[in-house]
């Protein structure tokens, strides 16, 4: 904090970023009784103005000027293949998106809304006992999360509930109840809606991934089936299929945000208080760096304030946490040459691919239809559900038809099958083919960790307000190739029984490195993992600092390694089983939670 | 020595006693009083949005010109502070002002002439004890001669308010079937003044029926205020309340929204400031007492669906007038049934405000749009965005013209005239929308 801040009156509890981590702990806290700011980077934002129908269908808008993301003119991160590299800003949103204002990427996302497999939960043990520990590839840094699905399940339920997620139940209570995900584990209830209807695509998918042998179920999403009201009273509608989930705040008040699911109560609750255009600088600690002592942050009008509190939680985007760990100085940065320290360790991304069947001209695929979080999905081949034992690797992939909608520059991206010209007459005429009669197959896998694949500062490059950039070094590696290539032939056994006209199925190449030009998926995480050993994550199995125990971080980057699902049902269910933690045990006893 | 101490002590506490029992009672009145001010929906008038409870400033659009409701908070100079209680019961019942003028008849004092001495005491408590002073002078100066001459509404008093001495006999003298009937009718009557923009009114301006005894022109139907026309609360079946029971006129007092409709226009005020805040037996016995309010014109007819329209739009028949911009442009909240998601998007279907013979209000919502306001149970607001930017006079007609007919509505169609003399009446006296943040 520099002498110029101005102090403000403190709070219990301040949070950083306004997304679904900040808005659930802020929604906790406040039903704790206890004072609540949350400081958000980007503009308010609401159904009503950013949403408002029709301007808020604008693809142009939404999915290539980025009308919701973040602003990489101010701040963004350097990236590079591997150490030997000189890293480079990411200046042109392509490979992820990190979403900005308030709802966060809540605001902007799909609404694919997972829980997650136990076994991914504990893969380093489950890795171990199965295959024993030279299964483990030299440099993976596999790890445990150091929580159970069971000790997670009620705070899974409850996030379900709040966002209003539809979807179909395997197994509640012990008992088969309904065509769910028979790999999935037993529910303590079904899902607060039924599950989206299957648009003609999924199926399609849906009938040929059972006539391959394979177990397909509905995708659980946080887009309304039906209308809904939940615990907190909000109301959602029902889901139309529009197609403009992904990039797009929701029209119809369906796609769960926190805008929509949490904020109505939030923003009338008295102790809670919201800014909105407040960037965060760092999390200020006491003389021996052992507890916060609050953050310093420029408010709208770039006055520096400090925000006194007795806790604060980091709760923005996945990447923006690790960094403010480290121009904090909260936990010990990772060191790549001996495999030490924990800031920055174990950062993940995940492994999408996607293939695209062209069936009989006599078929219209109808592809404007869809939900962000509707589709069939398989999960054969994703976590521990098959013996790895002869495949030599660690990791899966859940297998799906996800049509979220696809809009016409989208769709002129793509153009025709494989072969077909960039342009001309014959460029028209196959993106029209791929268009009217294809359907997209994704292979959404895991991406493990590994010991040169990391977060640390840029030594060059700086924002807008002069602190350094956070650095990425990342690259596949031949574990995962060998997975994707693996599940992308089981695409192949499907797509063979959809009497497919011509099938391109895209594989990860070996030796072929991360492209930061071409979209691939937002999930990052990891960085700021949990565990139980302060040795390799920063975080205890609360999501609490090892190190300074009033600042909590919640968010994917607890998260030790990638997993096949999508992020944001899990990160929900981390964000309430921490506060469940800080509101039995932290509140009344501050200290350490685990030992 | 010590006795006396102690009954010094004893009489001390005695005395501490007292005042405390003496200021819980003035709590109560204070509190009872506040409760008043919703039934009487004081707010919806006098307290701007975003502005200071109950500091004025209000604009009503009237044909003769802009009228603001007065500052009505304790304070000296520019609000009621030196009104005594008589001057306030006054002022209320009667309509004169502490210095002796008579006020517009926008304030509803033929309706709260009704209001029980007991209820009177303790709104003034209310106003002068819980109302926090606001200094705020209101300046009328928007009304067009004749009518900004304060005299001739001494006349028109005189004429058409009702002597106060007369309405509280016949109230207590009134017969009902229960209690909660009887409950129910001072609410509407009196301090709910429900009247004031659900009663047509005669050329004089009067209210043409203050009571349910007045007839069945009571409640049938006001003209539009602020370009929104306040629907029939009379049994009528496809105009007016026929096909809603109680439960759900309860549940519209209570947050806006229910099965067949949702409130908009002058009613999210009247819900937001009041109805919301009544207790669930006084939302019951208003709707018990709306019920027992007979149709103005029996039809013979009564709505029933028809789904010509909907099987025709589900075959990709779009050749109905309008239809074409409906399926665009309304159908995906309020669908191509017409039967919406309520309690969401209200349904178009059978809704009386679709139906009713004046159409401003469904032109006036396609237009410019509107709200569903969060209330204490419902939280979240729902926004009907405007068209006015993208459809013509002719094109809004059109597709109100559909919703009108489609579904076994019925109602007759409406011209781009219409359309026309809303869309100005907008243009001069009506600011944007306020957006609600979810």
């Amino acid at each position: 904090m520099s002498g110029d801040a101005r102090r403000l009156s403190p709070v219990d509890v301040v949070i950083v970023g306004g997304g679904w981590a900040g808005s659930i702990m802020a929604k906790e806290m406040t039903e704790a009784g206890r004072s609540v700011v949350m400081l958000e980077r980007g503009p308010d934002r609401s159904t009503a103005a950013d949403g408002a129908y029709p301007a808020s269908i604008d693809e142009l808008e939404g999915n290539f000027r980025y009308r919701l993301f973040q602003d990489l003119s101010k701040n963004t991160v350097t990236i590079r293949n591997n150490s030997q590299q000189t890293a480079l800003p990411y200046r042109r949103m392509a490979a992820f998106l990190p979403g900005e204002g308030v709802g966060g990427a809540g605001l902007h996302w799909s609404g694919v809304h997972f829980r997650i497999a136990p076994d991914d939960l504990r893969l380093r043990s489950r890795v171990i006992e199965k295959y024993g520990r030279a299964f483990i590839p030299e440099g993976m840094n596999l790890q445990d999360y150091g929580v159970t699905y069971e000790e997670l399940e009620p705070f899974f339920d409850k996030a379900e509930k709040v966002f209003g997620t539809s979807g179909e139940a395997y197994r509640v209570n012990g008992q088969v109840v309904g065509r769910g995900n028979v790999f999935a584990p037993s529910r303590s209830d079904h899902f607060p809606l039924p599950a989206l209807k299957d648009v003609y695509t999924a199926h399609i998918f849906r009938k040929a991934a059972e006539e391959a042998g394979f177990h397909p179920y509905s995708l659980p999403a946080a887009n309304a089936s039906q209308q809904y009201v939940n615990p907190y009273g909000v109301q959602m509608g029902p889901c139309n299929f529009c197609g403009y989930c992904s990039g797009y705040a929701c029209y119809m008040y369906s796609k769960a945000s926190p805008n929509v699911n949490i904020l109505p109560v939030l923003r009338r609750h008295p102790l809670f208080e919201l800014r909105s255009s407040s960037h965060v600088l760092k999390v200020e600690l006491d003389a021996d760096g052992r507890r916060a002592t609050g953050v310093t942050y420029l408010d709208a009008d770039g006055q520096e304030c400090m925000q006194p509190a007795e806790i604060v939680i980091l709760a923005a985007f996945q990447f923006h946490n690790v960094r403010l760990m480290l121009l904090s100085g909260i936990g010990r940065p990772y060191d790549p040459a001996r495999n030490e320290g924990v800031v920055g360790r174990n950062f993940v991304y995940q492994n999408v691919t996607t293939s695209t069947v062209w069936l009989d001209r006599g078929v219209e695929t109808n592809q404007f239809i869809g939900a962000g979080g509707g589709g069939v999905a398989f999960d054969d081949f994703n976590s521990e559900n098959f013996d790895h034992g002869p495949l030599g690797f660690v990791g899966g992939s859940p297998v799906w038809v996800n049509q979220a909608g696809v809009k016409p520059i989208g769709a002129a991206h793509v153009g025709g099958p494989p072969g077909t010209p960039r342009w001309g007459s014959a460029w028209k005429a196959g993106t029209i083919d791929t268009y009217r009669h294809s359907l997209r197959i994704d292979a959404h896998g895991a991406n493990m960790a590994y010991r040169d694949v990391y977060l640390d500062l840029d030594p060059t490059w700086k924002d807008t307000c002069g602190q350094p950039l956070l650095r990425m070094t990342f690259d596949w590696k031949d574990n995962d190739i060998r997975m994707n290539r693996y599940v992308v032939d089981r695409i192949g056994d499907v797509a063979k029984a959809m009497d497919a006209r011509q099938v391109h199925l895209v594989r990860r190449e070996f030796g072929s490195p991360f492209d930061t030009r071409q979209y691939q998926t937002t999930h990052l995480g990891g960085g700021a993992v949990m565990g139980e050993d302060p040795g390799t994550s920063a975080l205890n199995r609360y999501l609490q600092s090892w190190d300074v125990h009033n600042v909590f971080v919640i968010g994917a980057n607890a998260f030790p390694q990638g997993t096949g699902y999508n992020p944001t049902g899990m990160v929900a269910a981390l964000a309430y089983w921490a506060a469940h933690h800080i509101r039995v045990t932290y509140l009344a006893h501050p200290g350490p939670l685990a030992g | 020595m010590r006795l006396k101490a102690w009954g010094r002590l004893l009489g001390a506490m005695l005395l501490a006693l007292a005042a405390a029992g003496r200021a819980h009672a003035a709590d109560d009145l204070v509190t009872r009083g506040e409760y008043v001010a919703h039934a009487a929906d004081c707010g919806a008038c006098h307290t701007r949005a975003g502005g200071e409870p109950f500091a004025g400033g209000l604009a009503f659009h009237l044909p003769m010109g802009t009228l603001y409701a007065p500052n009505i908070t304790p304070d000296t100079q520019t609000g009621i502070g030196r009104y005594s209680e008589a001057e306030f019961i006054r002022a209320l019942r009667q309509g004169i002002r502490r210095d002796g003028a008579t006020l517009y008849p926008a304030m509803p004092y033929p309706s709260y002439a009704r209001m029980t001495d007991d209820d009177l005491h303790a709104l003034y408590a209310y106003f002068m004890h819980g109302v926090k002073p606001v200094s705020h002078p209101v300046v009328q100066t928007g009304l067009t001669w004749p009518f900004s001459m304060r005299w001739p509404l001494v006349l028109w008093r005189r004429l058409f308010a009702p002597d106060p001495g007369e309405v509280q006999h016949q109230m207590r003298e009134r017969q009902f079937p229960d209690a909660l009937v009887a409950r129910g009718s001072y609410l509407v009557e009196g301090p709910g003044h429900c009247g004031a923009c659900h009663t047509p009114r005669a050329i004089t301006m009067q209210e043409k029926a203050l009571t349910a005894l007045d007839g069945t022109v009571y409640l049938s139907g006001g003209a539009p205020v602020d370009g929104w026309r306040p629907v029939s609360l009379r049994g009528d079946n496809r105009t007016g309340l026929g096909r809603w029971n109680e439960q759900d006129i309860v549940r519209f007092l209570a947050t806006g929204r229910m099965p067949l409709g949702a409130a908009f226009g002058g009613m999210t005020d009247a819900i937001g400031h009041g109805t919301q805040h009544l207790t669930p037996t006084d939302q019951l016995a208003i709707a018990r007492f709306l019920k027992t309010l007979s149709p103005q014109t029996p039809a013979a007819d009564g709505w029933k669906y028809d789904p010509a329209a909907t099987l025709a739009l589900r075959a990709g028949d779009v050749s109905a007038r309008g239809a074409a911009l409906y399926v665009d442009s309304c159908a995906a909240c309020h669908r191509t049934d017409g039967r919406g998601y309520p309690t969401t998007f209200p349904p178009l279907a059978g809704n009386p405000v679709v139906m009713d013979p004046t159409p401003d209000s469904l032109i006036r919502i396609v237009l410019a749009g509107h709200v569903l306001r969060a209330t204490r149970q419902t939280p979240s607001a729902f926004v009907m965005p405007g068209f006015a930017a993208r459809m013509d006079d002719a094109a809004v007609a059109d597709t109100v013209t559909f919703i009108r007919a489609a579904w076994g509505n019925n109602a007759p169609a409406v011209t781009a005239e219409d359309v026309g003399r809303i869309r100005r009446t907008l243009a001069a006296e009506h600011p944007p929308l306020s957006l609600p943040l979810n």
